[in-house]
Order: C-alpha cells, then sequence, then structure tokens
C-alpha cells in the first residue's frame, strides 16, 4: 500500500514536471483572464464586445532567447503591443517545431482562443496553417517566407538579401585578404539568395573578392556555428557573414581578430571590435500594418515581400571605427536599392562556373530570385544537392 | 603544418565537453543507474556556469557553480528514481525536458550576455612549435577531461571501491546481501554524473561559445549518452569516441571550406556515421558487450524486495 501510494506521488511529480516545461504559452497582456485553459468548441461563438481587445498570436520556432531571427519576430510583437495598447492582447509560443501535427495543434489551439490573427513566422509551418484556415474562416493567417496563400492566409517575407549586399559593400572594403566566408545554415533558395548578394555586394567593390562557404545544416547550433567559422578563419578569411540564428560567428570573429555582421539582430554585444554593422530586420513595421487593417477591417489576403525601402531591413549599428567613406558608400549602395538607380540583381550575372543567369541590364524579378538554386560568380564550391 | 595543428586543437576542443560528459554517465550506468537527463544537467549547469561566471567575472567558479547545478539536477533525479522507485527512463526524460525549461527561464536576463575568452595554455610547453599549438594551448578542462578519463580507469579496473560500484551495477541483490549500502552507493555515483554533466555544461557556456543563448547545449547530452553506449560503457573507449567525434566534426568543415565536393548534409552527418561505425566494430563481439553492460542497468532496486 505504502509503496503504491509513493509510486502515484512519484509519477504525478514527473508529469508536473513534464507539463511544466514543454512548449511553453505566455500570455502578455495587463488585463490577464484566466480562461486560456479552456478551448471553445467555436471560435465564433464569442462574438467579441466593442471593448474587448483584439487576440493577436505569433508562434515562433525557436526560444524568444535566441538573440536572432525569433528574437526579432517577438520584438515586432511587442511593436504590436507598444502601438495599439490595450486595443489588442497577444500571445505567443516558443519553440513550436516545424511537423505538421506539432504545428497544426498549437495553431488550432489558438484559434480556438479566439486569437483573430496569428502569424506563422516559420516556413515550415505553411501547410499546417492552410488546413488550420480553412476551419477558422473568420480568423486572419499571416505566414512568413512561404508560398502558399488563402482567402483568410497572406504571406509576408523580407528582402534579408538586400541587408546580405550592403554587409557585401562593407566587407569588400574592410578585407584584407580579399576572401570572405559565409556560415550557411540550410542551402535552400533564401540563403544562397544571401550568399550570392553578399558576394555581388563585396565584388562590386572589390572585383576580386571570393567568397567561401560552410555550410552547418542546422538553423541553430552555437557550438557547430563557432567551429565552421573558425575553419573559415582558419583558411585565411578575414570578414565573415552568417546565415544562423546565434552569435556565435560575431563571437568568434572577435576572438581571432576578424571582422564580422550581425545578423537579424545587433549582435555588436558580441565583438565589439569584430562587429562591422548588422544586418536588422524590423517585422514590427509589417505587424503593426497588418493588425491595424484588421482593427479597421481592411485586411484582404496578399503577398508581400518588403525590404530597405519599406524600413523591414537595413544595416545598422555600425561600428565607431568604420570610415566617413565607407559608410558614404554604403549609404549610396543603399540609395540605389531603394530608387532603383543601382539594383543588386542586375546582369551581366554568371554563376560560378561561367554561365550566364541574368543578360546584359536584364534586371531580376521576384520569380527569378525565389528560385536561385546556384551560386554566382566569386563564390567557392559548389551548391550541395 | 600550422593548419594542421589548428586542426588537431579544434578536434580535442570539439570532443572535451562529449568526453566529461560520458565520462560520467559511465559512472553511473556502472553502477546500474540510466539517467537519460544529460541533456537537462547540462543545460542547467550551462547557465548556472554562466551566470556566475559572468557575475564575478571567475570563469573557475562557473565551474564550480555548473558542477553543484548539475549535482543538484542529479539529486533530483535521484530522489524520484532511487527513494521513490520511478521508472528510470520517464524521470530521465522528465529531467531532459525540465532542465531545458528551467535552464530557459534561468537565463531570461542572461540572453545577449557574453564573457571575454579566458587564459588558454600550460606555460612553456605550448610554446613548442606545431606540438605547442596542437595540444598545449588548450583551456584546462580538456586536460581536466583527459585526467579524468585516467583516473577512471584506475578507480573501475584498480581500486576497491571501483570494484564495489560495478558490483552494485552487476547485481545489487548480492551486493545488499553483502552489506553494502546499494542505494547510497547509486547516489553517489548519480552526484558524481551530475558533476562531470555540470563541468561540460559549463565548458560549453563559460568557454566554448562563451555565451547564453536558450538550447545552447544542442543535444550534446544525449551524443554524450550514445557514446557510453556504444563504447561498451569502457572509458578508454569513451575517450576515443569523444575524440574522434570531435575530429570529425571539424573535419567536415575544413573539407566544405576547402571545397571538397561532397554534400554537406552526408559531411553532417559524417561524425555520427564514423563513431556509431568505429565503436560497433571493436565492440561487435557479443560478448564483449554482455561483459560490459551493468547486468542491471536501468533495473530499480527496492531494498528487500528482492
Amino acid at each position: 500500500m505504502k509503496i503504491s501510494r509513493r509510486k502515484t506521488l512519484a509519477a504525478a511529480l514527473s508529469l508536473a514536471i513534464v507539463g511544466l516545461a514543454g512548449c511553453s504559452q505566455k500570455e502578455e497582456s495587463k488585463s490577464a483572464s484566466a480562461s486560456t485553459a479552456t478551448p471553445a468548441p467555436a471560435s465564433s461563438a464569442a462574438a467579441p464586445a466593442a471593448a474587448e481587445p483584439l487576440k493577436v498570436g505569433f508562434i515562433y520556432v525557436g526560444p524568444v532567447g535566441d538573440a536572432g531571427w525569433t528574437y526579432a519576430h517577438d520584438a515586432g510583437r511587442k511593436a504590436v503591443e507598444a502601438k495599439f495598447g490595450d486595443k489588442v492582447k497577444t500571445t505567443f509560443v516558443e519553440n513550436v517545431p516545424e511537423s505538421a501535427a506539432d504545428a497544426e495543434r498549437v495553431i488550432r489551439d489558438l484559434a480556438n482562443q479566439g486569437n483573430k490573427v496569428i502569424f506563422g513566422t516559420t516556413f515550415g509551418y505553411m501547410e499546417a496553417m492552410l488546413k488550420v484556415a480553412k476551419d477558422f474562416p473568420d480568423v486572419k493567417f499571416e505566414h512568413a517566407t512561404g508560398y502558399k496563400t488563402a482567402d483568410n492566409m497572406a504571406q509576408y517575407d523580407v528582402r534579408t538579401y538586400e541587408g546580405a549586399y550592403l554587409a557585401g559593400v562593407a566587407a569588400g572594403k574592410m578585407s584584407k585578404s580579399g576572401k570572405l566566408g559565409v556560415v550557411g545554415s540550410i542551402p535552400i533558395p533564401e540563403v544562397l539568395r544571401n550568399i550570392n548578394s553578399f558576394t555581388l555586394g563585396a565584388r562590386s567593390v572589390n572585383p576580386k573578392a571570393t567568397t567561401k562557404v560552410v555550410w552547418v545544416n542546422k538553423w541553430f547550433d552555437p557550438g557547430k556555428e563557432r567551429e565552421a567559422a573558425s575553419t573559415l578563419i582558419g583558411q585565411g578569411v578575414d570578414v565573415l557573414m552568417q546565415n544562423t540564428d546565434s552569435a556565435a560567428v560575431v563571437q568568434t570573429a572577435e576572438e581571432k581578430g576578424v571582422y564580422a555582421f550581425g545578423w537579424d539582430s545587433d549582435m555588436s554585444k558580441f565583438g565589439a571590435k569584430a562587429h562591422v554593422a548588422a544586418s536588422v530586420i524590423d517585422w514590427g513595421v509589417y505587424y503593426t500594418k497588418r493588425v491595424d487593417e484588421v482593427l479597421n477591417k481592411t485586411w484582404k489576403s496578399d503577398t508581400t515581400w518588403w525590404g530597405l525601402k519599406e524600413n523591414m531591413i537595413d544595416l545598422k549599428a555600425f561600428n565607431a571605427s568604420l570610415s566617413d567613406e565607407v559608410k558614404k558608400l554604403i549609404a549610396d549602395k543603399r540609395q540605389g536599392v531603394i530608387d532603383g538607380t543601382g539594383p543588386i540583381w542586375k546582369g551581366p550575372i554568371k554563376d560560378n562556373t561561367g554561365k550566364e543567369v541574368l543578360g546584359k541590364d536584364a534586371v531580376a524579378d521576384d520569380k527569378f530570385l525565389h528560385d536561385i538554386k546556384f551560386y554566382v560568380e566569386g563564390v567557392e564550391g559548389k551548391v550541395p544537392g | 603544418m600550422e593548419n594542421f595543428a589548428a586542426l588537431i586543437a579544434a578536434s580535442i576542443n570539439s570532443g572535451t565537453p562529449l568526453l566529461i560528459a560520458a565520462l560520467g554517465l559511465l559512472i553511473n550506468e556502472r553502477a546500474g543507474v540510466l539517467n537519460l537527463g544529460a541533456e537537462g544537467m547540462m543545460l542547467v549547469a550551462a547557465i548556472t556556469g554562466f551566470a556566475v561566471a559572468h557575475q564575478t567575472h571567475m570563469p573557475w567558479l562557473g565551474f564550480v557553480a555548473g558542477a553543484v547545478a548539475g549535482m543538484l539536477m542529479a539529486t533530483l533525479f535521484a530522489w524520484l528514481a532511487l527513494v521513490l522507485v520511478t521508472n528510470q527512463v520517464a524521470t530521465g526524460l522528465a529531467l531532459s525536458i525540465f532542465g531545458a525549461g528551467l535552464s530557459a527561464f534561468i537565463g531570461q536576463s542572461f540572453v545577449g550576455q557574453s564573457l571575454p575568452a579566458g587564459p588558454h595554455g600550460i606555460p612553456f610547453l605550448s610554446d613548442i612549435p606545431f606540438l605547442g599549438k596542437a595540444l598545449f594551448d588548450q583551456h584546462m578542462a580538456v586536460y581536466f577531461g583527459l585526467l579524468l578519463c585516467g583516473g577512471i580507469i584506475w578507480f573501475l579496473y584498480r581500486s576497491r571501491a571501483g570494484l564495489v560500484l560495478r558490483a552494485v551495477g552487476e547485481s545489487p541483490e548480492s551486493a545488499h546481501a553483502l552489506g553494502y549500502p546499494v542505494r547510497k552507493i547509486r547516489y553517489l555515483a548519480l552526484l558524481f554524473s551530475g558533476a562531470c554533466c555540470g563541468i561540460a555544461g559549463a565548458y560549453l557556456s563559460v568557454v566554448y561559445t562563451p555565451m547564453w543563448v536558450e538550447g545552447l547545449v544542442a543535444g550534446r547530452g544525449w551524443i554524450a549518452l550514445a557514446l557510453t553506449t556504444f563504447a561498451t560503457w569502457r572509458p578508454a573507449r569513451v575517450l576515443l569516441g569523444a575524440l574522434l567525434f570531435g575530429s570529425v566534426t571539424i573535419l567536415q568543415f575544413h573539407f566544405q571550406a576547402i571545397g571538397i565536393a561532397l554534400p554537406s548534409e552526408i559531411l553532417s552527418m559524417l561524425p555520427y556515421l564514423a563513431t556509431i561505425i568505429v565503436l560497433v566494430l571493436i565492440s561487435r563481439n557479443p560478448d564483449w558487450i554482455r561483459l560490459n553492460m551493468p547486468a542491471s542497468l536501468g533495473k530499480p532496486f527496492r531494498p528487500g524486495s528482492a
């Protein structure tokens, strides 16, 4: 008897521990209502009263503490809260895996809890969102970095490659060896586009610059990112960029006395000397606009791809040691991208096997940019796969 | 040559946290306790070590704090698994998930902070050309890992206490009948393992990537667990496996940087593949496994019930 009671206690405790530490969902609102645990059977049942705040849900693939991708999205969520105050109530769920079943469960749960706008912030949520969107026609779904839309599901993305291009311009000027390095995450078109744009930027100011790429095949693993960065530095690379989610590359660069860039957010804290500048994403620009549209009932499903022009991305947090000449050069290139006088992807552009991918004076359209599966001239090696 | 020395140094560096954690796990598994909570213990130790090193500016204190945090986590596990006799697999998994959540919670205010790189290397020896850079220009924890390995070999096979520990892992009933305090020995083994996992975790957050981000350990606890098993619970093989894993991890990046045309996904698999293949090959004799695997591994022991 005694043992069985103990056993029950132990089992309950183990369960409690698991429950405590699982998917952590956090409500962030001044007016706390304790109704999170009861999923309403149909979302339309509770018609929002005039005073009731608009509920906005966010789903993140990583922890808000990653100091990179998810951190930037959460800054966007905070911008929504700051702008609309009591008119909105935001909720986020972090660390949601990209697997269809997990993502769908969380998205459905958020919809059931009465969230009227739901932002899914990684590519892998697309199918799950599409599925849930069918069942909740009066909820607005917003999916980042995908390509499928529905009447109540919009797509949004940011032109990260424009930030990479400006970083490349700075890198081309800062590098003494002319050898640049990129720590790549996963070889998908988005990342290849960034590596290529970085190289195009560098070669626009130093035609001899070359880029070496090392893939870690993960979005987030500080240890591996560090090892990859060390390897590149060992190969003579003296300016690094990364398309991964932690600040390990900047930190390694600081230690080894080379330059690096912050990615997604300002990472100067990790390397005061090494940090040239950071390509910073401001998701808040988009989130506040869309939430505003929902509040004004003007929201429409759409596909949005914003960049420098809309202030959704920018090269910021310049190192104090950066010369005015380089800063001026960056500002000029930036203006060129914004007003269309100096497009990044303008022919002639060859891939690194010598094949011409963009003819003379041809400017790449979005379809071309979405479909990049090659390295431009100046990047060493072969695209994996 | 210079480059080659850097490669060797990086490989050892990368294998060290695995080595220290796996050696600790080897001890508790030799005592018959299966603790799958390594990842959680390492995470909690990593943030504790980081926080202490960050606040006191004393990296060594970070290691002490990491070890203590690991031991506290191990105590929690011991209370559940040894006193309340819960299922060890389930409790270990719970500890891992709990550790991930707890470390994230403790670490909230430390996100985005970093530590300065500490001193490295052994004086004089690190000035030897090639060898100095390859072997003697490492953080002290690296040499601690090697000493630990030697110490554990001596302890397990040459000391009376080691014999008792193995007896407890083989047949707790017999050890109990002979008057050995089985639960106490198992608890001590868990404490030791907690301290090792703690030091490994602190190494990651204080020395290897001196910063804190959620999930910093990134699965290394699980790899250490697998390493213990594939090394058939023998310390020398754990050392071999950890170094092999470390060097293949570094080599695959090197291959990419010098432009060897293998798909990078294959290269990413290599460390796991190479380690598994080598350790399976040297442990393929089933008698060896039976000889080395603690017979009561993962089975709960209730004094007086046998």
